[in-house]
């Protein structure tokens, strides 16, 4: 029956988005005036409507009823509780009503708490979400039901891609999704506003909290991956350029560039046409990402199904919702008036700088990961890996990291060359002593490790220099929020930077009883033992690791092998330490015993994500800055209209 | 002019798109490879005859498979960590009636007999694979593997990994099935 009663409702639900559709679109016609009022209240529904849909699945994944195709091909009896939970989005059809999910709760978030936007670009918006929304119902109905039945029902399930039976990675795909989808309410308002010829500073400061939400998802998202591929594939690296990588990365670049321009807009009144270029980019980033993960195109541990028939739907709806946007855009941005203007040393400039530089590398990743495809379409299998990525991304975005260093100390409009130089003097200082440091302490450094350790310091005083000479409890909260952003770029790159250049690495084939050493560590190799969980079973190595004189501390890596379906992995031991991270994998075993034992040494790796949450913590305290200001304005909005 | 450039994006996109869908529909279908199963489930195990793997017990053969009972045949070995864990599960379906032979993978006797003396020793027959080639032919990429032979020798099922007690009734099934 519940099977069943989340079929329905996802039915409800798409006819909902039908309806809201309609409605908008009448709505916008002469005459339709009468219809406004019901738009809001039918997106609120519709989100909840497949919201309860969704609870449906969880709760068939959770009582295993092995009836459900979907269930029993990838749950198992026997599975911890938290993995059954997270099974419901860890497939394709899951994930995809995971995906719409998020995408009607959206939508509904507007409906419900956007009260600043124009009455009718809010009515526009919410019918073009309405219609992404019927795409990928008719997607979830017709191509991937995640509620069909299975008659007879098995009696176990297969169980789900041991990789992703791992407590971070339950709540990876919904936080990324958030971001990823999210980020569709930009498209929609673009969309909205060039329905209704609304691209200006309003629609700008309406627009910018909801980048803001997705992008604070997708930044976690994406932190929170990079941490669970460090240690849950045992290969030590924390960013593989693995195409899903890419694909959540290539959204955050558009929609960082987006959050920066969004701010031109609301402020000065320019970039009126990239802004809205940008927010239709960074939601098509989103799609295309969707595609390549589930179309199967590319392989990766992410791809669940491959079936050309799926891909072939999806790609119907990306070339629907990209073209029209697009066709939109060439027929109406002509009608947007123009900006204002601005100087060549100006915050303006820099923002335009730094929106550049922004896709630069957006492109450049894109033709990285799409390159395979086109090779393949010759005949030929190549995969484009680290020393292309880092190659040719690595240098554009330290000079990106370095405009956004000096961006925020620039003045709106015009600024003096001399008082810049005047001002970033400290940074410039501290970066250049930091390379002469790093020279002389460690040469022969490689160069692009080098220059993030030099240019680090320099970003994180120059992040701190717009708090200067500032009373800091009447200090807004956005301009903290950009700040603790921007300084966590500086900790990230000051992360990567050692990482890459201070890392430390043993392979050895060790028998118990024998010590490893590691830069400054030794490890003592006890014994090797076999363990046996609830579905897997695994061979554990015990280590005792201590670093010089120091206390001793344990080390467990294991070697599992999943029991359905059968599948090994490598689970890590990590031990963290105040300056970085002790990190060893063991591999196979040999006939004489011995054992492979793989230690990495990485000093200060953890800034790397640390960063990370600091860039998301700055953007939530810039969402709570914006939300209190745009709060206060409207209270006063209205007190001038009530005078 | 400037009209055109508007016109770009599209442009632009509509290559992306062609790009992916060519992809799409020419791309050749790769199957999962992460699990290497045998090509030889469905078909008569090869011949072959191994010599005992401890001095007192048979041997395994080719022929001691086709003798009218279905069997288990365990691909294992002492120096095989997970093989210690699956010990357990092997004893109860041996207590449950099912024959089991084994496959000692590039084995020593004696190292042999102080794992069957530690982890217990529930098979009737086991042959040594001096050189993996029995355990190449019959499929088998690694230990342990546990195979379903029938009465006519022929391979009805393959369980690849160490044996879970969550295992046990789909191997006691598949050897249900083949009797």
């Amino acid at each position: 029956m519940i099977a069943e009663g989340g079929l329905a409702l996802l039915w409800l639900a798409a006819a909902l988005s039908l309806l809201q559709l309609a409605l908008g679109w009448g709505a916008l016609r002469p005459g339709g005036e009468h219809l406004r009022a019901a738009v809001r209240p039918v997106a609120v529904t519709q989100g909840l409507v497949v919201g309860l849909a969704f609870l449906a699945l969880i709760w068939l994944f959770l009582r295993t009823d092995l009836s459900v195709k979907l269930v029993a091909a990838n749950s198992h009896s026997l599975k911890p509780w938290l993995y059954k939970f997270a099974g419901a989005w860890g497939n394709h059809e899951g994930s995809m009503l995971l995906w719409v999910t998020v995408l009607a709760v959206a939508g509904g978030g507007v409906a419900l708490f956007e009260r600043r936007l124009r009455q009718d670009t809010l009515i526009a918006t919410l019918a073009a979400q309405a219609a992404i929304g019927l795409g990928f119902y008719a997607f979830l109905l017709f191509a991937s039901n995640p509620f069909t039945r299975l008659n007879p029902a098995p009696v176990e399930g297969n169980g789900l891609n041991p990789l992703l039976q791992d407590p971070g990675l339950a709540f990876h795909p919904p936080t990324l999704y958030f971001g990823y989808v999210g980020i569709s309410i930009a498209f929609s308002f673009a969309v909205g506003a060039l329905i209704t010829r609304d691209v200006g500073p309003a629609f700008a400061r309406a627009m910018r909290p909801w980048v803001l939400v997705a992008w604070i998802f997708l930044t976690l998202g994406i932190t929170a991956g990079s941490y669970w591929a460090y240690y849950e594939l045992g290969w030590g690296g924390w960013w593989f350029w693995d195409p899903v990588e890419n694909a959540s990365l290539m959204p955050w670049l558009a929609a960082t560039a987006l959050l920066h321009s969004v701010t031109v807009l609301a402020t000065r009144a320019g970039l009126r046409a990239w802004t809205i270029m940008l927010a239709v980019v960074a939601f098509s980033m989103s799609m295309i990402g969707t595609f390549l993960v589930r179309s199967g195109i590319l392989t990766s541990v992410h791809a669940f199904a491959v079936d050309p028939l799926r891909g072939a739907f999806i790609l119907g709806l990306l070339t629907l919702y990209i073209g029209g946007a697009l066709i939109l855009f060439g027929l109406r941005v002509r009608t947007v008036k123009e900006g204002s203007t601005f100087e060549i040393v100006s915050r303006e400039a820099a923002l335009v700088i730094n929106n550049l530089l922004l896709s630069v590398v957006l492109g450049l990743v894109f033709i990285g990961t799409l390159y395979p495809l086109v090779t393949q379409a010759f005949g030929r299998e190549i995969s484009v890996g680290p020393p292309y990525f880092n190659a040719v991304a690595g240098p554009v975005a330290l000079i990106l990291v370095a405009v956004m260093a000096i961006g925020p100390m620039l003045r709106w409009r015009r600024d003096n060359l001399k008082d810049l130089v005047g001002r970033i003097s400290i940074p410039v200082l501290l970066s250049a002593a930091s390379l002469l440091l790093v020279v002389l302490l460690a040469p022969g450094i490689r160069w692009l490790p080098l220059l993030g350790l030099a240019l680090a310091p320099g970003i994180a005083a120059a992040s701190i220099a717009p708090l200067w000479k500032r009373n800091l409890r009447r200090t807004p909260f956005f301009i903290w929020g950009m700040v603790v952003a921007h300084l966590g770029i500086a900790v990230s790159l000051a992360g990567m930077a050692s990482e890459s250049a201070f890392i430390k690495e043993t392979l050895v084939a060790a028998s118990p009883g024998q010590t490893v050493r590691v830069g400054d560590f030794n490890v003592h190799f006890d014994s090797i033992e076999p363990v046996v969980g609830p579905n897997w079973t695994a061979i554990e190595a015990r280590l005792t690791g201590r670093r010089g004189n120091g206390s001793p501390f344990a080390l467990r890596p294991q070697s599992r092998l999943f029991s359905s379906p059968p599948t090994p992995t490598s689970e890590s031991a990590i031990q963290t330490l105040w300056d970085g991270q002790l990190y060893v994998a063991v591999g196979a075993q040999d006939e004489q015993g011995r054992t492979q034992l793989r230690l990495w040494w990485k000093p200060f790796v953890t800034l790397i994500w640390g960063g990370g949450a600091m860039i998301a913590l700055g953007g939530f305290l810039a969402l709570i800055g914006r939300v209190r200001r745009e709060g206060r304005g409207k209270r006063k909005d209205e007190e001038e209209v009530t005078a | 002019m400037k009209r055109l450039i508007l016109w770009v994006p599209l442009a632009v996109v509509m290559v992306i798109l062609a790009v992916l869908a060519s992809a799409l529909f020419f791309s050749p279908t790769d199957s999962n490879d992460r699990v290497v199963r045998s090509a030889m489930v469905g078909h008569p195990v090869p011949d072959f005859d191994l010599a005992p793997a401890v001095a007192g017990r048979p041997g395994l053969s080719s022929a001691a498979l086709r003798q009218g009972q279905p069997h288990l045949v365990n691909v294992f070995a002492s120096w095989c960590v997970p093989c210690r864990a699956e010990a357990a599960q092997l004893a109860e379906l041996s207590r449950r009636g099912v024959p089991i032979d084994a496959i000692a993978v590039r084995d020593r006797p004696e190292d042999l007999a102080a794992f069957l003396a530690t982890y217990g020793d529930p098979f009737r027959a086991i042959g040594a694979d001096v050189d993996r080639r029995v355990q190449l032919d019959i499929g088998s990429a690694g230990v342990p593997e546990t195979f379903v032979v029938d009465g006519h020798g022929v391979i009805r099922h393959q369980h690849i990994g160490a044996i879970t007690e969550g295992d046990i009734p789909t191997i006691m099934a598949a050897w249900q099935a083949a009797r």
